[in-house]
């Protein structure tokens, strides 16, 4: 088993393993193993369409959290000329769960908020597997506000499980920071444009998620709730999350025919993980049309389409 | 009251409940002191017991019936229904869920809404209902909770909102998730209008519902001893795995964390937003 690889991607991981191999072995001989390269390699790409051609959405869920899934800093390193990270809440801490910068994007200023995870055990730690606590979401804000003042567009990066449940969190006000943030975006006067990159977790990812327009990659989710999380309530055990996934309609295909997202961005062949800046300069693409579109509108037609796309967010009868 | 039901707590309690225990139900045991309660007594002090001040759950129309001016009331959006966009099931069906929340409460979702007087001062109140599916927010209580946010805004008057909910309503996906922010950008506008929100927390109030029109009044007040969080303590004992300390996420707690502004006790919750709102409102003290 490639650990790098999800249980549903191992006939991918063999062939390429094959592949490699062979390649090593062949290094230096005379004869010709290009023929059988080749052939390989269609095999690798029919298994690989054959894959995800049929994802579940529980199969989708594991891809939006694959450990080689690109992060918000992976984005920024395509999608910016420069970037320059800005820490703190100015009150309590930096969080390193959430990132945020003044970037560079095709010419142009732009302010950057992501939630950010780690490859590696310490950084994993260190960023708190991207849940943030309160003093992220209040950096956040900070820097929101500041972008407002030097009429800078902002770009969001989602991908959390979620809001960080610790008592230290709850303590410092978790429900009031994101709460805040609902308020405070639905109202800054410039326009923001939200990508779900990876794992969309519920009040934790809305709280930098609150805009113009909402992105979604094709294998990300954006969730009320974890399906694991769902799972254990309604199903009494976090085994039957395969069920919830499904259940809970988190899937970018799926919400945009809801009308509660605005683009699902296509990922590369096999994923983001697998053209990680393939990823990226798509993405760029996307974004870029998108900040031309808004940056066509007057502040307060800015804020009153804002208004009524959230307006609009319901499904009920009876008036 | 057996020992399971006071370790799962007053949760899903309410004024027609508690049949069964005690003949006719003209009975109920304090959650609080254990004392045995006569039932109009107690409801007529708004179900806060009258030996020890314990605060029991208390119906969704009864607690803005004890709020309004008597008479004054008219209810808005009494016809908005739930719909099920996500064909939800899990071990129920979630329509099947929806009418057996309804014919247990009597109420079409968990939120309900009403215009009326306050002191004779025109304002907007919400309620939760706690026993319709944990209180939960779905496309319904979004829905009702914003037009009665911009009632307000229209017509310059306060709303209040008495909170009690587990938080966003899982059955309806994102769309439950996606009223946290319509909620709060009805409320942003209300801020911008300078038309005062109080969001008062009674017990329990967590999740989604904390996390965005709870947290957002400008005046917060607190229920004594609610539970009022963003995660339920059972999820931040497994995720900390240590015991939580006595009293964590009550009203008290939170008061001392600078999370609200004030506790009020039920029956003088009247009195007391009144004379905050008049103040606000810049209006002659409330008699």
């Amino acid at each position: 088993m490639n650990p790098n690889f999800l249980d549903f991607e191992q006939p991918i991981a063999e062939l390429d393993a094959k592949i490699q191999e062979l390649r090593h072995a062949s290094r230096g001989q005379s004869f010709n193993i290009e023929d059988e390269i080749a052939t390989l390699q269609d095999k690798l790409k029919t298994k690989t369409a054959e894959i995800f051609r049929n994802l579940t959405p529980w199969q989708v869920a594991q891809l939006s959290r694959h450990p080689a899934r690109p992060y918000t800093l992976d984005y920024v390193g395509v999608i910016c000329e420069e970037f320059h990270e800005l820490a703190g809440d100015r009150a309590y801490a930096d969080d390193a769960a959430i990132v945020g910068g003044l970037g560079r994007i095709a010419g142009r200023s732009v302010m950057i908020i992501g939630h950010q995870k780690g490859r590696d055990t310490k950084s994993k730690i260190r960023r708190n597997f991207g849940m943030p606590r309160p003093e992220g979401y209040r950096k956040a804000l900070r820097l929101m506000q500041m972008a407002e003042r030097f009429r800078l567009p902002i770009l969001t990066f989602i991908d959390t499980p979620g809001a960080y449940p610790g008592v230290g969190a709850e303590e410092r006000g978790q429900s009031e920071a994101i709460a805040r943030n609902l308020l405070e975006m639905a109202r800054l006067e410039v326009p923001i444009v939200c990508t779900v990159v990876g794992e969309g977790g519920s009040g934790g990812a809305l709280a930098i998620g609150v805009g113009d327009r909402t992105n979604m990659l094709e294998y990300s989710t954006y969730s009320v709730i974890t399906p694991e999380g769902c799972a254990s309530i309604l199903w009494k055990t976090a085994e039957r999350a395969k069920d919830a996934a499904e259940a809970l309609g988190m899937t970018a295909p799926r919400l945009l025919e809801l009308g509660l997202v605005d683009k699902v961005v296509r990922e590369p062949f096999g994923g983001a993980h697998r053209n990680p800046r393939g990823m990226a300069v798509r993405l760029k693409a996307v974004l870029l049309n998108q900040l031309d579109e808004l940056g066509t509108l007057q502040i307060p037609a800015l804020l009153d389409k804002r208004y009524q796309r959230l307006r609009s967010y319901g499904a009920f009868s009876g008036g | 009251m057996n020992w399971l039901q006071k370790l799962v707590g007053p949760r899903a309690r309410s004024s027609t409940t508690g049949k069964g225990k005690v003949p006719e139900g003209l009975w109920e045991k304090c959650d609080g002191c254990g004392a045995v309660l006569y039932k109009p007594e107690l409801e007529a002090s708004l179900m806060v017991c009258p030996k020890c001040g314990h605060h029991h759950a208390i119906r969704a129309r009864a607690r803005l019936a004890a709020f309004f001016d008597e008479g004054s009331t008219q209810e808005l959006d009494a016809a908005l229904e739930p719909t099920d966009p996500l064909k939800f099931r899990d071990s129920k069906k979630y329509k099947d869920r929806i009418v057996g929340a309804q014919k247990q409460t009597g109420e079409k979702d968990a939120l309900v809404s009403m215009r009326g007087t306050l002191k004779g001062n025109p304002l907007a109140a919400c309620a939760f209902e706690f026993s319709y599916m944990g209180g939960s927010m779905g496309s319904v209580v979004g829905e009702k909770f914003t037009r009665a946010a911009e009632l307000a805004l229209a017509e310059r008057m306060p709303l209040v909102c008495f909170s009690a909910t587990g938080g966003a309503r899982m059955q309806e996906g994102l769309f439950s998730l996606m009223q946290m922010a319509k909620t709060s950008a009805a409320l942003a506008r209300m801020r911008d209008a300078g038309a005062p929100f109080i969001s008062v927390l009674t017990h329990p109030t967590t999740g989604g519902v904390s996390a965005s029109l709870g947290m957002l009044g400008d005046v917060n007040v607190g229920e004594p001893k609610a539970l009022i969080g963003f995660a339920g303590p059972r999820v931040i004992e497994q995720t900390v795995r240590e015991t939580l300390p006595e009293g964590f996420q009550r009203s008290e707690f939170l008061l001392d964390h600078g999370a609200i502004d004030l506790i009020v006790d039920r029956r003088e919750m009247r009195d007391k937003l009144a004379a905050v709102l008049a103040l606000l409102m810049r209006q002659p003290k409330a008699a």
